[in-house]
């Protein structure tokens, strides 16, 4: 008989459905990992002050994609805008929003820690293993007064498919002719050389262990772990330091009206050139499936939001803020979001 | 109440239905090819989806070394060699430990204090995640390792096939060491004391009468620890330096056909990328069944009819 009670009670445990959330409503997310840390800040701070739960999965932008193509999700997120042959094969018009600016910076491990600066030239001949030594009269000349030591440069990037290497490799594509036929821009390349490490994590490791490297990966992740950024030449000649004010800066631009553009080595004095939007994508009408009317507005809402005042939270966490032009074009993408047919924010 | 049955003797002695017999031998049946429907819809759905890829490259894919996802060219010849290099390399490193503990704990300390801790740290060893040996691995064993390579003269990466093949090593110990233990503990005592009768030593006891006799069973435990080995993933691809290039010396970084897959099947946009993923998981498959398949060739040549 007691069997009994305790088997039922585990059946009743399994069947039951959890119980619902103390009211508020619940939206679901998947995607990008590089705006993670960005997001779920956002997202408590937006749960304790409105009471609607937001779950993001940072499964990779890919997979976020792929979940909303799927209408198994609210909303993606992803480092990379979608192409026009991938938006024409989705099922119905999908936005992009553009909610931060990241930068991807190189790191290096030299006795010293000297700050280096690099030209487009020099980081594409880095890490198509043209310049082997530190010592390389090309690297010196243009850090007169450095002494470098007379070590191989090992190059560190990363193993796994990701949204910063995809804003890395499209930077390398439009400095360098070479870069473009030999290797090319993706998520993930046949990279030439070097060793390659999981995560951002695993890149920073591997370059903190190992003196000689040098590597890419976000700005944040460089500066949590105290390694050295380098400088970088721009466009207009000048040599910027990545920060979140030079990120912000590189999206001052003309931009489409659907956001959808690359902001590495972008037309700005100040900018930092190895930039790119990282973006929130949701379907333009919002009435499918079952979704209630209130869904659809409490996504509205949660998106004007974090395009606006949860901006205050992209600088402490390391990301580039909108600048005045990307917030208003993202204003007039979610003013667009309709449900059946009528807008749903005003 | 719980007690009920013993206390009732009919019930004890009630013969089962015919019903329920029948019913039992169903359920048995039913959940053992529940197993084997498992494996081979694993294989076939493997298949299935790596025919893009399969219909692509064809055989060349198998011997083809540049996998460029910008260009949309697979091939996984760089992934087959790691794998298996890393894999044997482990096992050849794993060998005297695992055959020295086997001997130690199943022929020479059979009991007490020293034999049952070991027992319990060679076990332990099989419990800790592998995620752990990866951390391990590369923040306390690579610089180990870069120091020997300095010394060495050749490029001190520290990641590479060496330091990979040496964390997997520790990894299989324990599956090598129990089997081999437990087939050294098994051996009949009547044909030991025989060995000691005709004036052996300890020693050659065990290496002209116990390993000839258990070598089926400690080749039965090579084979299981070569299986994981061949399988790892998370711990290999934290110290193996991930490059797609065929190694030239022990030293150098390579990649496997694990670690590829669970490096690039999350950001994997494209039917044929998604499937040459998939295809490299399909020849893992093989290459594991394969190394089975002749593993047990080998140990039924081997074994000693008892």
């Amino acid at each position: 008989m007691r069997k009994l009670v305790l088997i039922s009670f585990v059946l009743a445990l399994l069947v039951l459905p959890a119980p619902p959330g103390a009211g508020g409503m619940e939206l679901l997310g998947a995607g990008a990992t590089f705006p993670y840390p960005l997001y779920s800040k956002m997202f408590y701070s937006y749960w304790k002050e409105t009471g609607t739960k937001v779950n993001y999965q940072p499964i990779g932008s890919g997979g976020g994609i792929r979940q909303l193509i799927n209408r198994t999700v609210d909303f993606g997120g992803s480092d990379a805008f979608m192409s026009d042959e991938a938006l024409s094969k989705s099922p119905a018009t999908i936005l992009h929003i553009p909610i931060c600016i990241g930068a991807v910076v190189l790191t290096y491990n030299l006795p010293g820690k000297p700050g280096l600066r690099f030209t487009p030239n020099l980081v594409a001949d880095i890490f198509l293993g043209k310049i082997k030594r530190w010592n390389d009269q090309s690297i010196e000349e243009i850090n007169p007064g450095i002494r470098l030591p007379e070590i191989d440069i090992m190059v560190i990037r990363r193993s796994d498919g990701s949204g910063t290497t995809f804003v890395f490799t499209d930077y390398l594509t439009r400095v360098s002719k070479e870069w473009d036929t030999k290797v090319g821009r993706g998520k993930a390349v046949n990279w030439p050389i070097g060793l390659g490490a999981k995560g951002n994590p695993g890149v920073t490791g591997l370059i903190r262990h190992l003196p000689g490297t040098v590597g890419y990966t976000e700005l944040g992740y460089a500066l949590l772990n105290g390694l050295p950024v380098a400088r970088l030449l721009n466009k207009y000649g000048e040599f910027i330091k990545p920060s979140t004010a030079s990120t912000s800066k590189a999206a001052a631009i003309p931009l489409p009206m659907d956001t959808r553009v690359s902001l590495t080595n972008s037309d700005t004095p100040e900018g930092y050139p190895i930039s790119s939007f990282t973006w929130i994508l949701v379907y333009r009408e919002q009435a499918y499936g079952k979704r209630p009317l209130q869904k659809a507005v409490e996504l509205a809402k949660l998106l004007w939001w974090m395009t606006h005042e949860a901006q205050r939270y992209t600088e402490p966490l390391h990301y580039g803020t909108l600048p005045q032009e990307a917030s208003e074009r993202a204003e007039k993408i979610i003013t667009s979001i309709t449900y059946d047919g009528e807008r749903v924010f005003q | 109440m719980a007690n009920a049955s013993f206390n009732n003797p009919k019930r004890l002695l009630r013969v089962p239905s015919p019903v329920a017999h029948a019913a039992f031998q169903k359920a048995l049946v039913i959940s053992a090819l529940l197993l084997v429907i498992v494996v081979l819809a694993i294989m076939l759905s493997l298949a299935i989806h790596s025919f893009p890829s399969l219909k692509a490259f064809g055989f060349t894919f198998f011997f083809s070394k540049t996998w460029d996802p910008v260009s949309g060219r697979f091939g996984a010849l760089v992934f087959l060699i790691g794998t298996l290099l890393t894999s044997f390399l482990a096992l050849l490193i794993c060998l005297p430990f695992s055959l020295a503990i086997g001997i130690f704990i199943g022929e020479y300390h059979r009991e007490g204090i020293v034999s049952s801790f070991l027992k319990q740290v060679t076990e332990l060893l099989a419990g800790i995640p592998s995620v752990i040996y990866g951390f391990w691995g590369l923040f306390v064993f690579v610089p180990v390792v870069r120091n020997l390579e300095m010394k060495l003269g050749v490029l001190p990466y520290g990641v590479g096939i060496f330091a990979a093949s040496v964390i997997l090593s520790v990894m299989v110990v324990p599956y090598a060491a129990s089997i081999g233990r437990e087939v050294i503990s098994m051996v009949p005592s009547d044909i030991k004391e025989a060995g000691y009768a005709l004036g052996a030593t300890r020693q050659e006891v065990v290496t002209k009468i116990i390993l000839p006799y258990a070598r089926s069973g400690i080749l039965a435990g090579i084979l299981l620890a070569l299986g994981r080995a061949l399988g790892e993933t998370m711990a290999v691809t934290m110290v193996i330096g991930n490059a797609n290039i065929i190694p030239r010396s022990i030293f150098s970084p390579g990649n496997t056909m694990a670690s590829v897959i669970a490096n690039e099947f999350t950001e994997a946009t494209g039917e044929l990328y998604l499937s040459s993923l998939i295809q490299v998981g399909l020849l893992l498959f093989l290459v594991a069944v394969g190394i089975n398949i002749l593993g047990r060739y080998i140990i039924k040549k081997v074994s000693i009819e008892a």
